[in-house]
């Protein structure tokens, strides 16, 4: 339960930091969802033995996390904690790949590690970019950029309704989770019994709160239609933000910046 | 089981992203044709609920570990497959930006393995065939438990299908299968009974609940983590230990057969003695054809593997120089943007 707590307080710090106001928290959502996106495709359509190509995209969250403001700590811990599930995926990569690809030093490096490092690496970075996306413009933003871009507006409405009631959904829960434990001294209640009827009573609770949340909307004026204050505006700056890294971004794709960078140096070397 | 963009191709993920964006298209036209409006508020507090519901644990009994509801079954059961979707979907499109579960581009294969699934093929054909109109106690627990297990397998078959087309992992898809499916079956139990408990609840404390709308099948979540987590840590120690054993014998086997398979033509020139000059190249510091000059040695790297990988000694110099350019770059617009600030 730690970890989901834990996990509840991460989505109210991230919301807090979309409220934040920066040059980058201004780009129209729109672009910077469709920035975003094209970051991850480039990313992800690389070789699966690419290590070198991949490491100029850290420019962009170099770039883009100061000029946010949004501190960077905050995201390394976030990647150090999930960095055991990019292991798992790729941690049988050595093993059955075992081919030598390249040496370093006279130590032959096998294909499945390098495939490894490349997993990893790719990994990092598309987390980056989730999260970077979420506190550069917050929920609500990606939704609205959702819909313009032709998302159903049932599919929209879901989101920012399900988002809406998270917290105070969870904080129920939490509290509900708080109360059994200190009255289930030692293993007693935590058992599956008591499970099933305090996950009923929470479902039936919330049943009728979105009853009740029905009836305020309606009398409300609810017709299906949700009115946001702040208008969708795209600006020149907005398609250059958009424009500029995309272009970055699959430059990077086809040129492979650090072995040009390392040849010249090692030229210069030799 | 939420994929993340590692394990998949961009054709894979695009793929699968314009599958479920058509899935999310059909059933927000059923939705709103249902004219049910009662339903808008229902379905985002329900799905606000699967993350409350994953506050509260429970303990396995004889293992001493915990697990929570998943969800997705109970979604199906209370919502019907078509909003049971769109709520799944929307559960894991806030997974994948806050909680970095599941990334981006694999959004719509996540979509399609834990939410169509279980709404659209272990609801209607199991928990439904099973309840079919006459609700009790052995029905419900039957039908739910079992649309559970077999919604979540089916999931898990589609995680390794899609890593399979993606040609990401090196891993064979039988031992793939070997891995994934037991430890699906597994977490689909102790989510199918978990369903149940949850369902039978309901049904005698509020039946209108369950009889006014369609009954569904789950989709997967992580109940039996701690198990899970156990296993996985296993696997990883015992992977990391067997795969650094296996290049910690470069002499070896595996050695021999990259000489012979990978670079026979390079080799043919040492003639007999390979031998010597692979001991050479242990020697120094750094393997000969580096030395040589970046320009010859790429050019000998043409067309053979080397030149794909893009990692030659150059391709790490390079590499580490632009990570440090990155980092201080970062530096120094972290205290320009400090500096801005404080100015304003």
């Amino acid at each position: 339960m730690a970890e989901i707590a834990r996990s509840f307080h991460d989505l109210n710090y991230i919301d807090t930091l979309s409220c934040m106001d920066s040059p980058v928290h201004r780009i129209d959502p729109r672009a910077k969802l469709a920035t975003f996106l094209i970051f991850a495709v480039c990313v992800v359509s690389f070789g699966k033995y690419e290590v070198s190509a991949l490491l100029p995209y850290f420019f962009f969250p170099a770039v883009i996390i100061p000029l946010a403001r949004i501190p960077a700590r905050y995201f390394a811990g976030k990647i150090v904690f999930l960095l055991p599930f990019a292991v798992l995926i790729g941690i049988f990569n050595p093993l059955y790949d075992r081919e030598t690809l390249l040496s370093i030093a006279g130590l032959p490096v096998s294909g499945g590690m390098i495939s490894f490092v490349s997993i990893l690496i790719r990994f990092i970075l598309t987390i980056l970019a989730a999260l970077m996306l979420v506190a550069v413009t917050g929920f609500t933003g990606v939704c609205m950029a959702l819909e313009r871009f032709g998302v159903p507006k049932t599919f929209t409405t879901q989101l920012m309704m399900l988002y809406r009631y998270i917290f105070v959904l969870t904080s129920e829960g939490m509290r509900m989770a708080r109360a059994r434990d200190l009255r289930s001294v030692g293993r007693k209640g935590s058992g599956l019994k008591v499970y099933g009827s305090l996950i009923g009573y929470l479902l039936i609770r919330t049943w009728n709160r979105a009853q009740r949340i029905h009836m305020a909307m309606l009398s409300r004026g609810y017709r299906g239609d949700f009115f946001l204050r702040r208008p969708l505006r795209i600006t020149s700056a907005d398609i250059a933000f958009g424009l500029g890294w995309s272009a970055v971004f699959i430059t990077l794709r086809f040129v492979n910046l650090p072995r040009i960078a390392g040849q010249l140096i090692m030229g210069v070397l030799s | 089981m939420h994929m993340a963009d590692a394990l998949i191709s961009p054709a894979v993920g695009g793929t699968m992203w314009a599958v479920s964006a058509a899935g999310i298209a059909y059933c927000s036209k059923k939705v709103k044709e249902e004219l049910d409006e009662r339903k808008v508020p229902l379905m985002g507090v329900l799905g606000a609920f699967v993350f409350a519901a994953q506050m509260i644990n429970f303990t396995i009994p004889a293992t001493g570990s915990s697990g929570h509801l998943g969800g997705g079954m109970l979604l199906a059961i209370l919502l019907g497959p078509h909003a049971a979707f769109l709520v799944i979907s929307s559960v894991l499109v806030v997974q994948a930006l806050f909680f970095a579960d599941g990334g981006l581009l694999a959004l719509g294969c996540n979509i399609f393995n834990l939410g169509f699934f279980p709404a659209f093929i272990a609801y209607p054909l199991i928990y439904r065939k099973i309840v079919r109109g006459n609700v009790s106690q052995g029905r419900l627990a039957l039908g739910a438990t079992l649309a559970a297990i077999v919604g979540l397998q089916l999931g898990a078959f589609g995680v390794v299908l899609e890593t399979l087309a993606s040609g990401i992992t090196e891993l064979p898809f039988s031992t793939f299968v070997a891995f994934m499916q037991p430890i699906h079956l597994a977490i689909g139990i102790v989510e199918g009974i978990v369903t149940t408990v949850v369902v039978s609840f309901v049904w005698k404390a509020n039946p209108q609940m369950l009889e006014g709308s369609p009954v569904k099948a789950p989709t997967g979540g992580f109940p039996v983590k701690t198990v899970a987590a156990g296993l996985l840590i296993a696997a990883v120690i015992t992977g990391g230990v067997v795969s650094w054993y296996a290049s910690g014998n470069p002499d070896g086997l595996e050695w021999s057969m990259a000489k012979v398979s990978g670079k026979e033509e390079l080799e043919s020139t040492y003639g007999i003695h390979s031998m010597l000059a692979s001991l050479q190249e242990k020697l120094a510091f750094l393997p000969d054809y580096s030395f040589k000059g970046t320009a010859e040695a790429s050019e000998e790297a043409e067309g053979d593997q080397s030149a794909r990988l893009g990692t030659s000694v150059s391709g790490i110099v390079g590499g580490a120089m632009v990570l440090i350019l990155a980092f201080v770059l970062g530096l120094a617009l972290k205290r320009f943007a400090t500096d801005a600030s404080s100015r304003a």
